[in-house]
């Protein structure tokens, strides 16, 4: 008795807490670039290796307008706009070529492009972080721990950018054009959606989202030009775990790895905290291969 | 056997197509027409290339031989979608609706359109619900959700969206009731009224050869033999000779 | 393998191994370290060849198993003085194996981008247990040890020479090249392929698809492993940054830019890409990548048999 009460006491609830609310914030960064890389993946057999330079670049852009303006804002709606374009351009150029062509084709010229970004934005901003400020500062008292209001808010924000963007699938012609190309693209062409343009526009609404969570999250880690790897990578896992092509999966898996591995930190470094979402997959990949969110198919 | 001649420039003719897929030869030099308004029958026996032909006129396969010709002129090397909106329909073997799509989100995929006004879309929904009155019943629910025969309406109607000249139906009563291939008949017969022409592949002979105008007979790739379907009983020699077992 | 053929082959081969052979002797410092380590990479690419030329499976693992040779193999001249060459070799060989039965029982049910990604992050895996675990591999900063010598035990030991080492390396590659060149001719070889043409048919047919792919992965683990000891032996250090998954990229586009199913492809590939890389990195100091990205994505889209991929069936006879 003496000794469940002894390990109740000595859960560090503060240290829990305040990792939930980590878990929380990292997981709707972590789901709003998921949810770019599954939908990409699942309209179109796309495997984009350069999903994390693409947050990376709408990170940095974020810096340069942010630097030139002074609005947090200003560089959040620039560097998502302009990152969507650049994602087009680079669907236009060097994807659509390879449309038809064995998918390892597509995994090597993204994982070229991420090169290529990398590598320019290591020439451009040398190899120093820099470092984006919150718009705003200051805390907020939960019990009687502090936490930043900041990341509450760009946890709201991703939530609510990926629900907007839910709702523009739901209704909207160009909602039922996207989903009706995941589902079936030849009969989607068969009836006059112009499948090639909605590639397009889907890759750039991915980018688009990726550059969104790169200026979101700046503040909270430096902006460097390898920023990209390790989320591409968590990315990655998620899609995996979530079940590739599923939204809704793609969400949940961000949020629960992200959970188990703020908790983890509790106890060890953060750079063993990731064998976590390693551990996840493995076990994913073990019983529930199609995704652990995802019913399973008969 | 004197085929009746089609007075002016056909709606859609196919040159000499020859088509493969990967290395097998499956369109042998395939020609056929259809006039504006016709309807033309395909018929011949599972695997010969009907559904092969269908899908190299729809675009959505492209020949290595030949020309596909839409009103005169040439659309080789167009892909599907620019097909559909020039005025080409297309309802496929399996039917293939959409079906994590609403009935009414399928229907969409071919009414939103630009330059066709709202009334206009009113007017085609309104259109299509009366032909199938069981899609507007259900028209808020999943396509998976549909039985087999609904499904083919549905196809059927989403074709219908795109204001079609000529529509290709392929195979459209495999696996159906007998009352829905009623139906199914009666919907050429509608279609046929407003000037849609069909090009229709079908293993049932008798309703081809009351559906149709003309009847092409394909086997092996190519077509064998051509007539009208006034002058061919099903119980022909010449019929069972192409569909016969 | 017709008359003519076999002798046009060995002619060939045999005048590529004498410039090889030939080559320290007439080549700078510099470039003499420089074609031994293509030689190293090439080897790399080629075990990486036979899963993604041979078997139709695309591995991101591979900066595991070169890994893991290498880090075993540093292990092995870190423990025994003095350092002993083939103990290192046998060390690095049983670590990749280890890690390549480990990757393969995971992944070989898995179908091609699924099994790309979880290979990819397997390791990344070992990236991370190399990077945090510092008491034993000394972490970040990865491990230091002197080279071992050329020795078989009783005979005569002598200690590497530049020349040597080269000569070295090139025999390990040179054979390595002609075994996996038997083994892909070979009954198990002939099945791999049909695995790649069609998987089902082969299934259909009777083979145990699932083992013949551990087996692949495995041969491949093999012999990047014993590109890793090869590296340790040459550079003296092992870092954990040869466990990155880029180490597995580069790989990959050295496989790519060669050209996949020729074994030889992905060698001339290292050296393509290797060779732009140090020339483009004189001219533009600072982003010299960024041409050399821009020229693999070029080829990836014009060329994607890679520069031998014309001649693959004929070095395939």
């Amino acid at each position: 008795m003496g000794a469940i009460l002894e390990f109740i006491q000595s859960i560090p609830y503060d240290q829990l807490l305040i990792q939930t609310l980590n878990g929380i914030v990292t997981g709707m960064i972590l789901a709003l670039i998921a949810s770019g890389l599954t939908l990409i993946f699942g309209i179109m057999d796309v495997v984009n290796f350069a999903h994390g330079e693409l947050f990376m670049l709408g990170a940095y852009i974020g810096v340069v307008v942010l630097a030139t303006s002074g609005s947090f804002w200003l560089a959040l709606i620039i560097a998502t706009l302009v990152v969507a374009l650049i994602g087009a351009a680079l669907q236009i150029t060097t994807l659509r070529p390879l449309l038809g062509r064995d998918p390892l084709t597509t995994i090597l010229a993204t994982f070229g492009i991420s090169l290529v970004l990398q590598n320019y934005a290591l020439w451009q901003f040398g190899p120093v972080a820099r470092k984006i400020q919150e718009p705003f500062t200051g805390q907020f008292t939960l019990f009687y721990l502090q936490y930043p209001w900041y990341r509450l808010v760009i946890a709201g924000l991703s939530a609510a950018i990926i629900g907007g963007f839910w709702l523009f699938l739901k209704y909207g012609t160009f909602g039922i054009w996207i989903r009706a190309t995941t589902q079936d693209r030849t009969m989607a062409q068969a009836m006059g959606i112009p499948v090639p343009w909605v590639h397009t526009a889907v890759f750039a609404i991915g980018a688009g989202m990726a550059a969104a969570s790169g200026v979101l999250f700046g503040p909270l880690v430096g902006v460097n030009h390898a920023m990209g790897l390790d989320w591409v990578l968590k990315a990655f896992i998620v899609v995996v775990v979530g079940g590739m092509g599923s939204l809704g999966g793609s969400i949940a898996a961000s949020i629960f790895i992200s959970l188990l591995e703020s908790y983890a930190s509790i106890w060890v470094s953060p750079a063993q905290a990731v064998i976590v979402s390693f551990v996840v997959l493995i076990l994913t990949l073990l019983f529930r291969p199609t995704g652990l969110f995802v019913p399973t198919p008969k | 056997m004197s085929v009746p001649e089609t007075p002016t420039e056909p709606l859609v003719s196919v040159e000499s197509l020859h088509t493969y897929y990967g290395k097998s030869h499956i369109l042998n030099g395939v020609s056929l027409h259809v006039g504006r308004g016709e309807v033309v029958g395909l018929l011949g026996r599972n695997g010969v290339g009907k559904s092969t032909t269908l899908k190299s006129i729809m675009g959505l396969v492209r020949p290595r031989q030949g020309r596909v010709l839409l009103g005169g002129n040439s659309v080789a090397g167009l892909p599907a979608h620019k097909l559909a909106r020039l005025g080409i329909g297309y309802v496929p073997e399996d039917r293939r609706i959409f079906r994590l799509l609403t009935v009414m989100e399928n229907l969409r995929t071919g009414l939103d359109r630009r330059g066709v006004a709202d009334a206009r879309k009113q007017e085609l929904l309104d259109k299509v619900y009366a032909y199938f009155p069981v899609l507007a019943e259900r028209r808020n629910q999943a396509g998976g959700t549909l039985s087999g025969g609904e499904q083919q309406m549905l196809a059927i109607a989403r074709a219908m969206m795109l204001e079609p000249k000529i529509i290709l139906l392929d195979e459209p009563t495999e696996g159906l009731m007998p009352r829905m291939v009623w139906q199914i008949r009666e919907i050429i017969e509608a279609l046929h009224h407003e000037g849609v022409a069909i090009l229709l592949v079908e293993q049932n002979v008798p309703l081809t050869l009351e559906a149709s105008q003309r009847v092409y007979f394909m086997e092996k790739g190519a077509i064998r033999h051509h007539a009208a379907a006034s002058t061919l009983k099903a119980t022909d020699a010449v019929v069972q000779q192409y569909l016969g077992v | 393998m017709n008359k003519h053929h076999a002798i046009v082959y060995w002619t060939g081969f045999a005048v590529v191994l004498a410039l090889l052979i030939a080559a320290p002797l007439v080549l700078p410092e510099f470039w003499r370290r420089f074609l031994t380590e293509i030689l190293i990479w090439g080897l790399l690419a080629m075990s990486s060849d036979v899963l993604i030329g041979y078997a139709g499976m695309v591995s991101f693992g591979h900066s595991a198993f070169f890994g893991l040779g290498m880090y075993c193999a540093a292990a092995a001249l870190l423990t025994v003085s003095p350092p002993n060459l083939w103990l290192a070799i046998i060390a690095g060989l049983v670590g990749s194996s280890a890690v390549a039965l480990f990757v393969a029982y995971f992944s070989t049910r898995l179908r091609d981008i699924y099994f790309a990604i979880t290979t990819l992050i397997f390791s990344q895996i070992f990236y991370v247990v190399i990077f945090t675990w510092t008491e034993v591999t000394g972490g970040e900063n990865g491990l230091s040890f002197r080279r071992p010598a050329l020795s078989i035990p009783g005979l005569f030991s002598t200690p590497f020479t530049t020349e040597t080492l080269h000569w070295f390396v090139l025999a390990v590659v040179a054979g390595s090249y002609l075994v996996l060149r038997r083994i892909m001719h070979s009954p198990f070889g002939m099945v791999l392929q049909s695995i790649r043409e069609n998987e089902g048919r082969t299934r259909a047919i009777g083979y145990p698809v699932e083992r013949y792919k551990m087996v692949a992965v495995m041969l491949s683990g093999l012999f990047a492993g014993l590109a890793g000891v090869l590296y340790a032996v040459q550079n003296r250090f092992a870092a954990p940054d040869f466990v990155y998954f880029l180490v597995s990229g580069e790989t990959v586009i050295f496989n790519v830019m060669g050209g996949i199913g020729t074994l030889v492809g992905p060698i001339v590939g290292a050296a393509f890409f290797l060779l732009l890389r140090e020339t483009f990195s004189r001219f533009f100091t600072e982003y010299y990548l960024i041409p050399v990205g821009i020229i693999f994505i070029a080829m990836v889209i014009f060329m994607p048999q890679g520069l031998l991929g014309f001649a693959r069936r004929w070095l395939n006879r």
